[in-house]
This record gives structure tokens, C-alpha cells and sequence, in this order.
């Protein structure tokens, strides 16, 4: 495939199977420093598969997996991963629901993660000043104190991805960020993701086509484990194989 | 940045405890050696290494509670830890002896020479040093934890697991110790001690020291334990309890984070065994029984996991409760026990702390509503969020 | 040999042996009162007289005659200096003890002063070994002969090489020939016989095989020519090796034994751990609680009717299962339903629930170990080859089998076990599906519990009946059902015999205690290899 120098993510030929089971199928995806890919495809399609290969969380049995043109995120494991600058945003909305989510931002903080300096971590002003500001842009400012077990559905999503805007992150992995919010929630996220864009890269995994149009990024229609269109919404969203299989007539 | 740490775990209800603590490090032994026989205030000799005991059995509730409340590793094994503790100090105590023993040989213990040994075995050198066997109490629970813990966690044994694989920990220990050839005084295990530090054993005062020292030991893990879990690596370790998988993501090493409370939870343990020992005289395999180790567990859950007081009032509680019983009704203490923990698990998820807790946050939020300290999510809510339990096949 | 330097007692041991073998097969038997005068007609008189005397023994063909004969030429047969009275001695000292040669009575003790030896020569002695060899190697009766030559071969004398002979020419069945030839063989390696029949006799001897012929061996090589002794530690080595194979595989065998015992105790926790994830810490109660069942039958046997003592397991099973699984879904109904999801919480409640079952046994049948006896077809042991094999264990073996292959049926075949596959699999889409998935949880659990009640009148015919029984199961169990794998009954089947077999493997080396806690720090390591077992499911729905 292409040359992988110069890329942010790098995926060829991935593989894995569980039980027989082929999950991702020789898939191959691309993706450029500061810019957002949406994938979208059937439910078992193999797009969270696709992330826990990239975080580390599932090994593949084949395939080449490189970060940043050079890292081989295949021999890490899902701490390294994240050290290097990948964040994840779940499915499901995880948070640490026992915690404040002042707490949550500030373990999500990039600051070292060894133990002896967390032990002993105090927040300067700059840290004090960074989370304040994440909690003003995930409009959580106002729940600052209170549990993250007591925030709506669509709340954890943003305190998900403040935790990740906190991380600070060289890519981004976000999967269905905006299921059970609200339309006018659904446009603020695509708006700051878009804006996050502009200096790392994205890759958001999303069923909500209307959410996909308002990316306005590239789009990758994945199905059973491997790339079936690519291009714009436009240009995917006319492939007939795409509308066989996922869009449906 | 140390001082500043400490300076933060001393929240208030830490400071409380912790002078409570010292004016019953101070009070009891005073009760017991100022006050005139016959005195109402005047507690009888045998409460001082009772009461002494208990407070050794808290400072084990609250090593386990620092795994299991704030980690969420429930460690079945910890006993073990406790023990290993106990018989390092026991080792001290037999070199004490010196050749006041029952064959009067200064060097080996009574149950070498009986077993026709002729030298001391390697790992007794250096116990006749009260440092030195200090330094073992905690250096050896530490050592197994460790090795034990960077094995289990780095593999990521999670769950009922590790609970299983602990358990098998100290039976393995158990067996061993049980052995002759181990050098630790087989089935009998350590006794007849003599002195510590020169002062005899079963004196008055030397009781009411050591009662003294346990409450201060107690004390100092309290503020070791708060420093920690009020620290932000306190957070990630609940963060590691309540979604294990998230925090890794988040680029924490769970292993390290298990790892550090594991080992400090041993040393706490190891203490506790050490200053346990000399109040009741004999260390013996016994001590690693499984069962011990799970009934540390109830101790800590009856009072309340994930808080610092709770399984210190579980622990002395229990305790108490157990001593009464096993005088009174001897036959019913397994009953009472066994539904304990029943009813525990079933009824009482937060222990009494919680329970105070829920109390609480209801008068509160009655009298506050706007600024309501939101309740604490009830432990099915946790749960249900939390990292899935390696439940199989699902 | 044996000659005086034998003790009487020891003598009358052997001989009592030795009448046991003759006696089994129906036999000729004179009257006592015909008996009686041929035997004290052996005192009075010359040597010569003796030799009629017994003559006229021979010619009873009683074998009781044999003992008697023997005790004569070893000189340990008395007579009564004033009753003339014939008989065995017993003790020493002031006093002996007497006995009837013929009815083996006690005849009461008197002083040592009034009895006196039956005199014996070595003329008489060659008389008296013939008298014995035509009774017993020349008896027409051919078990009489084989048991005879059998003894000779176990007593090893060579002072019978002679009479082995006699038996041997005179022999035609090939089979009692060929025990005969082997004695023979036997009782040459310890004579100074020449080399030529040395050599010829090391193969027959090395083909007794086991430890008997070993030991032979061993002693042959001590006095043996220097030219012979290579040969004969060849075939030393050679049996050795023979030894070592049975010894492994009388390993193996003590392995299965303790890997069946394993997987009964183990396998209703494989259900309620693997199949629910549910940790039962009461399941060695349950276990317990199948062996009270099987005491309480037993006991209601013995005083009702003794004669239904060998059907009491048979009965005490369906018993058993039906109890302990009415427990276990008491239990399931009552505590456990409220902490699905929340394993270490049911880990304690059921641990709770084990202290409460322990005491209430405890209360109720006392502290001690309660005796469960084995059925007639359960006790004994049998050889297989050099294997030594008690009914008990191979009748445990048997039962886990069918255990097993029983619930791997019920898992596979039946309605329950479709459901519980699918409770376990997706609980939502089963429960959507109208399976009652309150039900089937039950069922699982009764099914388990059971199980550990078959399971504990198993174990009470091979262990302690006693409150504790479970307690000593339970971390084994737990073991096998995690070093297997969760969720797979074959991982659990595999788990308990590797682990079986590996500590019996251990134990010769370490020792018992050792080999267990061995066993434990591997399983421990194993853990760590790999956290989900041996036969571990795999695939992102378990990692979800």
C-alpha cells in the first residue's frame, strides 16, 4: 500500500479473528495528521474491533498497525498506546461514575503517569486553569462537584470527551459520540470536533448520517471486517454496494 | 511535595481519628497502671492485650480495606501477610529466649534442639537484632506481595481470580508452615516467649506499651492510608476499582497502581501481625487459615469499604462481638458469624459507615435541597458500571 | 534352615498360612477320635516306632497331620510325662501353654517340668519331609498340590529342594509344574548348586516378577559366584525397570483415583462458577452435607434392616441429590438472586451461609467424624498386573465418569441445558425469548448443589465424615474449575486429572505436603500464563 511516512495512522492488512470468526478482514485505513475520517458501516462491521486494535486492547493476527508513521502500536499495550497520544471515546459513555468531575478531568490531565508522581501530584495554577477551561467547553462548568454517576446520558458523553481533550491527545478515537443527545447537543459536538480537527487527527465512528454530513470529513463505509467505499458522504452514499448492504433502499 | 501531601491527607475526620487514638494510646494504659485495684474506671489486666488485639485486627481491616475498598482487588490472602508479620516478630522473641528455654541451648529455639538440629538455620540469622526483625515485618510481607502482586496484576488476574488465587496463596503457607522441616516450629509454631527489648513479656507495663504502640501504629496507618487515597493516586486507584479497563486507556499502568497499594496494604498487614503477636503470646500456622483471611473481609464490609474509619469500627466491632459470643454462647458464634455475612452482602453493601452516609445525605438534602450533596451512587449503580467482572461466557 | 532357631510362634504362623492354603479345597478329614491315637502314638518307643508311627499318619491324608509333622522334625512337639499326651506349646518360661494337635484346643497351661521333647534325628527328619511331600506334592488333589507348592516357593528352604523334586517327576499338570519349577529355581539360587544350574535357574526366578523377585535377586547376589553375578544383576536391573513401569503406573492409577475424587467435588462447582459465575464457597458444605445423607441412611439401615447394608448407597444418592439440590435452591431463592453481577459479594454471602451450615451439622450430628461404612462390594482390593487396586477407588473412578458424561448429556441434550446455555450466553435475549430465566437460574443451582451432594456419599466411603469434609474440598476444587478453564465441563475433567495425577507424581519425590503446595504455586503460575484456564472461551464477547 502507501508509502506509511507521513501518516498519523497507519492500518494494512489487518486481520482477527475470534473463534473462527473472521472480525476485521485485511482492513486498510489511512489516516493524515489534522484530519477527521468518519466510518460508518453495519452493526458488526468491525469498527469497535478496528479501535481496540489500534488502543491495544485486542492483538491482531495479522497485519501492520503504526502510529505516527513509525510507532508499531501492535507490541504496546493500551497504557504505552495512550501515553504516545491516542485517546478513546467509548460507546458506551465511561466514566468514573464514583468520582466528581473535576476528579475525572483531572486523572484524564496530561501530566506524568508514574506512580510515585501521582502519589505526590498537586495542581499547579496552569493545570487548575486548563481543567476550568475544558469544563467550560464541555459545558460542564456548573457540575464541577458533582458525580459523574449523576450527569444525563448526553453529559457523559461531553465529560468523555473532555477527558479526552484533557489527555491532549495526537489522535482521537470517538465512538458514537452523540448517541442519546439532543439534535441541538448533536451540532455543538460536531462543531468541536471539527474544531479539534483542525490540529490533531480525528476518527469518529458514527451511525447518525445526518451527524456524518455536518463532519463534512472523509468517510470509510466499512462491512464485514474490511473497506467497502470510500470518499465523501456523497460519493459513499451513492455506491450501490453501500446502499445493498448498510443504507439499504 | 511530602509534607504537602501529608498536609492534605489531614482532613478532618483524619485528624479526629487520630486523636482519639492518641489519648487511648495514652488513657487505657494510664487506667490500668495508675488507677487503684478496684477503681470503677480501672480496666482489669487481661483487657489491655485484648483491647490491644483488637487494634491490631483494625490495622489488618484497614490494609485490606486499601485493596479491596479503594483498589478493588479483594485479596482472601491477607491474612498471610499478617502472619508472615507475626512470626518475624515471633523469630525475634525466640531468640529472646536465650537459654532460659526448656533445654537451655542459647542459640537454637527449644523446637530445634527437640527436633536434633545442630545449627541455626540461615534465614534465623540476624533475628536476635530487634531492628533487624522490625525491618523483616515489613520487608517480607512486602517481598511476597510483591513478587505475588507484580505476577498476578501484570497478567491482569482480576476479579474472583485473584480472590481464588489469593486464597490459594496462603494455603499453600499454610501447609508449609504446618511443615517441621520449614524451621518455624511446625504445628506449634512460636511461644513460650520470654522479653522483648528486655523488658518481660507479660508484664503489666510492657502489656500496656505495647497497647500503646498499637494505637499509635494504628494511628500512623490511618494518616499513611488517607495520605494515599486523598492523593490523586488515591483517585486513580478507585478509578482502577470502579472501571479498570477505562483508566488504562486513560495511559494509567493499572499493574503499578495495583501493585503500590498491594505492597503498602502488606507492610500495614505485617505490622499489625507484629505488634499482634507479643499481646497474645504465640504465632502459629493457624493464623494462615484461609478462613482468617475471610474474615478479615467481613470485618472490613460490615463496617464499610472504601472509607478510612469503616473497618476499624467493622474490626473492633466483630471483635468484640466474637469474644462475647465465643464466652457466652460458644455454639452460636458461627451462626452470628455466617449470618453477618449475609446479611452484610444482602442489606448493608456501604457497612455502617454507608449507612451513617445514607442517613446523612437524606437530613441534608431535606434541609438543603439546591445545594444537595448528590447521594452516593448505591453500589448496584457502581457495579453496573464498573469494569465487567470476569464473569465467564457472557 | 528354619531349624530350631525358629520360634514356635513364628512357626505356628506360617503352618497356620500353610493349613489355610490346604485346607480350602473339600478334603479328606479323619474323625478326631481316629486322629487322636495315631498322633500320641508318635511319643512312645524308638525312632523306629516314630516311622510307624508315621506311616500311619500318611495314610489318614488328613493335612492337619502336616503341621504336626513339621513341628516334630523342627522338635518343638512335646508329650505329657504323665498323660503321654501329644501337643504344641505355646510361650516360654516355667510354664507352657498346651495345644491339641488334632482339634487345635487349649489344653490349659502347666509347669515346663512336666512335659518332654518328642525326640527327632536327622534319619527321622528325611522320613518326615517324605511323609509331607507325599501328602501335599503328591496329593491326588490338585489344588492340594499347587497351594503346596506355592508355600514352598514362599518359604524359600532349600532343605525341601529334595522333596520339590519327587513333586516334580511325579507332576502332569503343565500349570502346578510350572509353580513347582519356579520353586525349584527359587530354592537352587541358595544352594551351592553348580553354575550350569544357577544360570539355568535366573530366568525362572527373574519371571516371578515384582518386588519378590527382586528381593530373591538382590539376596542371590550377595553368596552368588562371581561368574554368575553379572547375569543375576542383569536381571536385577532388568526387574527394576519392569518395577519402575508399574510403579508409574500404579501412579497414574492413584492419580485417576484422586482426579476422579477431584472431579466429583469439583464438577458442581464447574456449573455454578462456570456456567452461572457464580462463586459458591458453601459448595464443599453441599458436599458434606451428601455425606451426612449417606450416614443418616446407613444408620436407619443398620437398625431397621441390616440386610439392605450393600444397597445403602444406592439409596442414599437419589437422597442425597434431592436434598442438597433443594438447599442449593433455597439458597439460590433466597440470597443469591439478589447478587447477580456481583461476584465477590456472592462470594461472601455464600461463605456466610457455609459457616452457618457447618454449625448447624455441628449442632446437630456432634463435632466428631461419624463412621459410613463401605458396602461389601465397595471394600477389598484386587491385582491387576502390579497393580494394586481397591474397589473403593475404582468404583469412586467409575461413578465420576458417569457423573460427568451424565451432566455433559444434561448440558447437551436436554431442554434445562439448552436454556441454561442460553441464560449464560445472553440473559436479555433469553429472557426476551420467554425463557424463565428466574427458573432456570434455580435449576442451574439445584443442579450443581446436587451434584456436590452425589458427590459427598462418594467421598464419605474414602474420607473423614465430619463437619469439615467441605472445607478440605473446597480450595481443590476451586482449583481444578480455574486451572480448567470457567464454563467448560471438559476443562474441568482434564483440570482435575492433570492436577490429580501431578500431585501423585509429586508426592514420591516431595512429599505429600510438598507435592500440594507445589501443586498450588504452579497452578498460581499457571494463572498468571493464563488468566482464563486451560480450555478458556475466547472471543470479544468474553473481553466485552
Amino acid at each position: 500500500m502507501t508509502d506509511r511516512t507521513g501518516t498519523m495512522l497507519y492500518l494494512d492488512g489487518v486481520s482477527v479473528a475470534f473463534d473462527g470468526f473472521k472480525a476485521l478482514n485485511k482492513l486498510s485505513i489511512i489516516v493524515y495528521p489534522a484530519e477527521m475520517l468518519a466510518i460508518i458501516g453495519p452493526n458488526g462491521a468491525g469498527k469497535t474491533t478496528m479501535m481496540d486494535i489500534i488502543t491495544g486492547k485486542t492483538r491482531p493476527d495479522d497485519g501492520e498497525v503504526f502510529f505516527d508513521g513509525r510507532t508499531d502500536l501492535t507490541r504496546l499495550d493500551e497504557a504505552a498506546i495512550a501515553n504516545l497520544g491516542i485517546g478513546r471515546k467509548f460507546q458506551k459513555p465511561t466514566v468514573f461514575e464514583s468520582q466528581t468531575v473535576w476528579d475525572n478531568l483531572e486523572m484524564a490531565l496530561r501530566k506524568p503517569r508514574g506512580i510515585f508522581a501521582t502519589l505526590f501530584y498537586t495542581a499547579s495554577d496552569t493545570d487548575t486553569a486548563r481543567i476550568t477551561e475544558i469544563l467550560d467547553t464541555v459545558r460542564l462548568l456548573g457540575r464541577k462537584d458533582h458525580l459523574a454517576a449523576d450527569l444525563s446520558h448526553g453529559q457523559k458523553q461531553w465529560l468523555e470527551i473532555g477527558m479526552l481533550l484533557a489527555q491532549d491527545p495526537k489522535l482521537l478515537l470517538v465512538d458514537e459520540p452523540v448517541a442519546g443527545m439532543t439534535d441541538s447537543e448533536t451540532v455543538e459536538t460536531a462543531k468541536l470536533l471539527k474544531e479539534i480537527a483542525k490540529t490533531r487527527s480525528v476518527v469518529v465512528v458514527e451511525h447518525d448520517m445526518s451527524f456524518v454530513r455536518d463532519l463534512g470529513s472523509r468517510v470509510t463505509c466499512l462491512a464485514e471486517g474490511s473497506v467497502l467505499a470510500e470518499g465523501s458522504l456523497d460519493q459513499v452514499s451513492a455506491n450501490p454496494v453501500v446502499i445493498e448492504r448498510y443504507l439499504g433502499r | 511535595m511530602l509534607t504537602q501531601a501529608l498536609f492534605r491527607a489531614l482532613d478532618k475526620k483524619a485528624i479526629w481519628l487520630v486523636a482519639i487514638l492518641i489519648a487511648v494510646a495514652v488513657l487505657v494504659p494510664a487506667s490500668n497502671l495508675l488507677l487503684p485495684n478496684g477503681h470503677p474506671l480501672r480496666l482489669p489486666n487481661y483487657a489491655v492485650p485484648l483491647f490491644g488485639k483488637y487494634l491490631t485486627f483494625a490495622m489488618l481491616a484497614l490494609a485490606l480495606d486499601l485493596v479491596w475498598g479503594y483498589c478493588g482487588i479483594l485479596s482472601l490472602g491477607h491474612g498471610a501477610f499478617f502472619a508472615i508479620g507475626g512470626y518475624a516478630m515471633g523469630m525475634y522473641l525466640m531468640r529472646q529466649i536465650g537459654n532460659r528455654g526448656v533445654y537451655a541451648n542459647p542459640i537454637l529455639p527449644d523446637f530445634m534442639v527437640f527436633l536434633n538440629w545442630k545449627e541455626l538455620p540461615w534465614y534465623w540469622y540476624g533475628f536476635d537484632n530487634f531492628w533487624f526483625a522490625m525491618l523483616m515485618v515489613m520487608l517480607v510481607p512486602a517481598l511476597l506481595a510483591f513478587v505475588f502482586g507484580f505476577l498476578a496484576f501484570r497478567s491482569r488476574v482480576t476479579g474472583v481470580y485473584l480472590s481464588i488465587i489469593t486464597q490459594a496463596m496462603t494455603y499453600a503457607l499454610l501447609l508449609a508452615f504446618f511443615r517441621n522441616d520449614m524451621g518455624f516450629g511446625g504445628n506449634n509454631g512460636l511461644t513460650d516467649f520470654k522479653e522483648i527489648l528486655g523488658a518481660p513479656i507479660s508484664a503489666d507495663t510492657t502489656r500496656a506499651a505495647l497497647f500503646a504502640a498499637s494505637a499509635i501504629a494504628l494511628a500512623l496507618a490511618i494518616l499513611v492510608c488517607s495520605m494515599v487515597v486523598n492523593s490523586k493516586l488515591g483517585k486513580v486507584m478507585i478509578a482502577v476499582r470502579d472501571a479498570e479497563s477505562r483508566t488504562r486507556f486513560l495511559g494509567y499502568r493499572v499493574e503499578y497502581v495495583k501493585l503500590f497499594a498491594f505492597v503498602v496494604s502488606a507492610v500495614i498487614a505485617g505490622i499489625a501481625g507484629a505488634l499482634y503477636v507479643p499481646q497474645v503470646g504465640i504465632i502459629n500456622p493457624g493464623e494462615f487459615e484461609p478462613s482468617n483471611s475471610i474474615e478479615v473481609v467481613i470485618w472490613t464490609a460490615v463496617g464499610g469499604r472504601g472509607t478510612i474509619i469503616g473497618p476499624i469500627i467493622g474490626a473492633i466491632l466483630v471483635n468484640v462481638g466474637k469474644s462475647y459470643f465465643t464466652g457466652a454462647f460458644p455454639e452460636f458464634w458461627l451462626f452470628a458469624l455466617g449470618a453477618l455475612f449475609v446479611v452484610t452482602t444482602l442489606f448493608l453493601p456501604k457497612g455502617i459507615v454507608g449507612l451513617i452516609g445514607q442517613y446523612r445525605s437524606l437530613t441534608t438534602r431535606r434541609e438543603q435541597h439546591d445545594r444537595s450533596a448528590p447521594a452516593a451512587p448505591s453500589p448496584a449503580e457502581v457495579e453496573s458500571s464498573a469494569d465487567p467482572q470476569p464473569k465467564p461466557a457472557e | 534352615m528354619i531349624g530350631a532357631a525358629m520360634t514356635f510362634s513364628r512357626l505356628l504362623a506360617t503352618l497356620v498360612v500353610l493349613l489355610g492354603a490346604l485346607l480350602v479345597p473339600a478334603h479328606a478329614q479323619t474323625a478326631d477320635t481316629t486322629l487322636s491315637p495315631l498322633v500320641d502314638a508318635l511319643a512312645p518307643g524308638s525312632f523306629k516306632d516314630r516311622e510307624t508311627a508315621i506311616a500311619a499318619l500318611v495314610a489318614t491324608e488328613d493335612l492337619r497331620v502336616v503341621p504336626l509333622l513339621q513341628t516334630l522334625a523342627d522338635g518343638d512337639l512335646y508329650v505329657g510325662k504323665t498323660d503321654a499326651k501329644v501337643v504344641f506349646i505355646t510361650g516360654s518360661g516355667a510354664t507352657l501353654g498346651r495345644i491339641d494337635p488334632v482339634t487345635a484346643a487349649e489344653l490349659g497351661e502347666v509347669p515346663k517340668a512336666d512335659l518332654e521333647k518328642v525326640k527327632v534325628n536327622n534319619g527321622l527328619r528325611r522320613v518326615i519331609r517324605t511323609a509331607i511331600g507325599q501328602l501335599t506334592l503328591l496329593s491326588d488333589d490338585p489344588a492340594t498340590r499347587r497351594s503346596a507348592a506355592q508355600s514352598i516357593l514362599r518359604d524359600a528352604d532349600p532343605a525341601n529342594l529334595e522333596l520339590l523334586d519327587s513333586g516334580i517327576s511325579a507332576e502332569a499338570d503343565p500349570a502346578i509344574l510350572q509353580v513347582m519349577q519356579t520353586a525349584r529355581a527359587v530354592l537352587t539360587l541358595k544352594t551351592d548348586a553348580t553354575l550350569e544350574d544357577k544360570t539355568a535357574a535366573l530366568p525362572l526366578v527373574s519371571a516371578i516378577g515384582g518386588r519378590d523377585a527382586l528381593t530373591l535377586l538382590t539376596a542371590a547376589l550377595a553368596n552368588a559366584p562371581d561368574e554368575l553375578k553379572p547375569a543375576i544383576q542383569a536381571s536385577i536391573d532388568g526387574l527394576a525397570r519392569d518395577r519402575a513401569v508399574w510403579d508409574a503406573a500404579q501412579n497414574v492409577w492413584y492419580g485417576i483415583s484422586l482426579g476422579s475424587v477431584l472431579l466429583l467435588a469439583a464438577i458442581g462447582l464447574a456449573i455454578t462458577f462456570g456456567v452461572m459465575g457464580v462463586i459458591n464457597m458453601a459448595h464443599g458444605e453441599m458436599v458434606m452435607l451428601g455425606a451426612y445423607t449417606t450416614f443418616v441412611v446407613q444408620e436407619t439401615i443398620r437398625r431397621y434392616s441390616p440386610e439392605l447394608f450393600d444397597y445403602s448407597l444406592a439409596i442414599a444418592l437419589p437422597l442425597a441429590f434431592l436434598i442438597t439440590a433443594l438447599i442449593g435452591i433455597a439458597i439460590e431463592r433466597g440470597i443469591i438472586r439478589w447478587l447477580y453481577g456481583r461476584a465477590l459479594e456472592t462470594l461472601l454471602a455464600t461463605w456466610g451461609i457455609s459457616l452457618i451450615l457447618q454449625q448447624s451439622v455441628r449442632s446437630i450430628f456432634g463435632p466428631t467424624n461419624r463412621l459410613v461404612g463401605n458396602p461389601s462390594w465397595m471394600s477389598g482390593s484386587f491385582d491387576l498386573g502390579g497393580l494394586s487396586i481397591t474397589w473403593s477407588r475404582l468404583w469412586i473412578v467409575i461413578f465420576a465418569l458417569v457423573v460427568f458424561v451424565t451432566l455433559l448429556l444434561v448440558l447437551k441434550r436436554t431442554a434445562l441445558g439448552l436454556q441454561m446455555r442460553a441464560v449464560t450466553q445472553n440473559r436479555r435475549m433469553a429472557s426476551a425469548m420467554g425463557i424463565r430465566t428466574p427458573f432456570v437460574d434455580a435449576m442451574t443451582f439445584g443442579l450443581g448443589s446436587g451434584v456436590a451432594g452425589l458427590a459427598g456419599v462418594a467421598l464419605s466411603q474414602i474420607d473423614n465424615v465430619s463437619p469439615n469434609l467441605g472445607q478440605g474440598y473446597i480450595i481443590d476444587s476451586f482449583m481444578v474449575v480455574v486451572f480448567g478453564g470457567v464454563g467448560n465441563l471438559w476443562g474441568t475433567f482434564v483440570g482435575a486429572l492433570t492436577l490429580g495425577i501431578a500431585n501423585k507424581f509429586l508426592e514420591p519425590y516431595v512429599g505429600a505436603v510438598l507435592g500440594k503446595i507445589l501443586i498450588l504455586v504452579l497452578i498460581i503460575l499457571f494463572i498468571q500464563r493464563r488468566p482464563r484456564g486451560l480450555f478458556a472461551l475466547k472471543g470479544r464477547s468474553v473481553e466485552a
